[in-house]
């Protein structure tokens, strides 16, 4: 076991998403003595609140000053009272270019979640649409599983049973019978395609235009391989 | 190296208790040390099939809330040196039960018996989940019927997705398909899913047919397993599953209509 390489090994790891409640202190400013002395004033007040609280830096609010702002320096006023600063709050290219210095993460200003921070976000953000490779499903899809392929085509090379729903934003190809639900195109693309080897459908959708095993059922070509495709509003089931 | 089996279905009276008692009787027959856990806490009914509904002392829930220990629950089976029973409680419900007591109890057994055959609960909740989170291969036990055909199909689904080796990436639990109360002649008036049918619908391999067969009330009504009535056409297609399990090549009986002899004819034979 332990010559398997480790892209073999079960994952050790979990990628999780999360909502702390974190505080922030956001500096109206720029004063680091009038700081320490009014932190150290809090901190006698609250010393169980003080001891090694996560903060957010918020710098944003700041009122401009003629020094620049030290914020290793705030730091240091902040950690000497027991706080520990985890993220830097602020769109000042400078700042952000100290916190770079400094290892600390940057969120971005309240109020503007939606709009990239400074030049650097702006450059990774992907422009062109890369290929995202198609979702691919080799064990029979059972009744009551559900399979999403987000933003991509859904290949499955077994059966897919009654009871059991395919969604894809692209194409749905099933290589085995189809019995369940299928329903291509779901974020609104009319070009989507559904193709199968043999069609038991309970339903079949492209783009939220849909036929039901009702109808499917008296069309000449169930139970045989067909693709279906969306025509001017109206699903065209034709023979592979 | 154990095994742990989970008997399951989806669907209740497809006849799960029946098979766990037969195929846990035909695995100690074999001479294999055998457990049959009952897992249906609150409808107790394994004890009834075996034959040993007077013999409950302690059961599964005081073993996993540390009121006996488990060599105290264990029943030992009169008729068989290698077989116990692990009863369910019936004073209980599903909630007695939790996965740190329940993994507890099974890796322990595990550690006495070759195998350890879980009776799960119908159902897809926390008793049936808790029966086959741990197992190592499933019998689905199906009837030829398509309301329990799309029950197993749902367990099937769970079997690969909300297990520990599903969980842990680990090989898939092995499956198979027992159906049982299977009726040729019904099959043949096109009453019936045949053989072919479920097999078609599930993918999964058969591991028994077991025909509808008197013998399986009579046996179940005396507390004796099915299996040991070597007699009946029941007691023998257990006796063939059992060995496909075990990794034997068997073929299937039991699958076409029986022709009647002129005599039966005549006086008319049983059905």
């Amino acid at each position: 076991m332990n010559h398997l390489d480790p892209l073999e090994k079960a994952p050790v790891f979990q990628l999780k998403g999360s909502m702390l409640a974190l505080t922030i202190l956001e500096l109206s400013a720029n004063d680091p003595e009038c700081l320490d002395a009014q932190l150290a004033e809090k901190a006698e007040q609250a010393p169980q609140f003080f001891h090694d609280a996560p903060i957010i830096l918020a710098l944003d609010k700041c009122a401009p000053s003629a020094e620049p702002l030290d914020i290793a320096r705030i730091l240091a006023v902040c950690r000497k009272h027991g706080l520990q600063p985890l993220a830097l709050r602020s769109e000042d290219p400078e700042q952000l270019a100290q916190a770079k210095l400094l290892d600390l993460a940057v969120m971005p200003p309240s109020g503007a979640r939606e709009r990239p921070i400074g030049a650097t976000a702006a450059v990774e953000a992907p422009a062109e649409p890369s290929v995202i490779p198609a979702k691919i499903i080799t064990q029979p899809v059972r009744s009551g599983q559900q399979i999403y392929a987000k933003n991509t085509d859904l290949i499955v090379m077994a059966a897919v049973s009654a009871g059991a729903e395919l969604l894809a934003d692209g194409n749905i190809h099933v290589y085995g019978p189809l019995r369940g639900r299928a329903l291509a195109g779901i974020n609104g693309n009319t070009d989507a395609r559904i193709f199968c080897q043999q069609l038991g459908a309970e339903m079949l959708s492209i783009a939220g235009q849909y036929k039901l095993a009702e109808d499917l059922r008296r069309d000449p070509l169930w139970g045989k391989a067909t693709q279906t495709c969306l025509n001017d509003q109206h699903l065209d089931i034709s023979a592979l | 190296m154990s095994k742990i089996l989970v008997v399951t279905s989806g669907k209740g009276g497809v006849g799960k208790t029946t098979t766990s008692a037969a195929i846990g009787t035909g695995l100690a027959l074999r001479g294999h040390r055998t457990v049959i856990v009952d897992f249906d806490v609150g409808l107790r009914n394994l004890d009834l099939i075996m034959g040993c509904e007077r013999r409950v002392v302690y059961d599964f829930v005081n073993v996993i809330n540390g009121d006996a220990t488990l060599n105290q629950a264990l029943i030992k089976d009169k008729r068989l040196e290698n077989l116990y029973i692990l009863a369910a409680s019936q004073t209980r419900d599903k909630d007695a039960l939790t996965l740190e007591g329940v993994e507890k109890v099974l890796t322990e057994l595990a550690e006495q018996f070759e195998f350890v055959i879980c009776d799960s609960p119908a159902g897809i909740e926390k008793g049936a989940h808790l029966a086959m989170y741990l197992a190592d291969a499933a019998i689905v036990v199906t009837n030829p019927e398509v309301s329990s055909v799309r029950d197993s199909d749902r367990m099937l689904g769970l079997l690969s997705s909300k297990s520990k080796r599903a969980e842990e990436g680990r090989e898939p639990i092995s499956e198979h398909l027992l159906l049982t109360r299977y009726s040729p002649e019904r099959v043949a008036r096109g009453e019936m899913l045949s053989v072919e049918d479920v097999e078609e619908i599930l993918s999964i391999q058969m591991i028994g047919v077991i025909p509808e067969s008197q013998a399986v009330l009579k046996a179940s009504n005396q507390g004796i397993p099915v299996i040991l009535d070597d007699e009946s056409d029941a007691g023998q297609a257990y006796s063939d599953a059992v060995d496909r399990l075990l990794g034997k090549e068997v073929p299937h009986r039991f699958l076409d209509v029986q022709k009647k002899g002129f005599l039966q004819r005549m006086f008319g034979g049983k059905e």
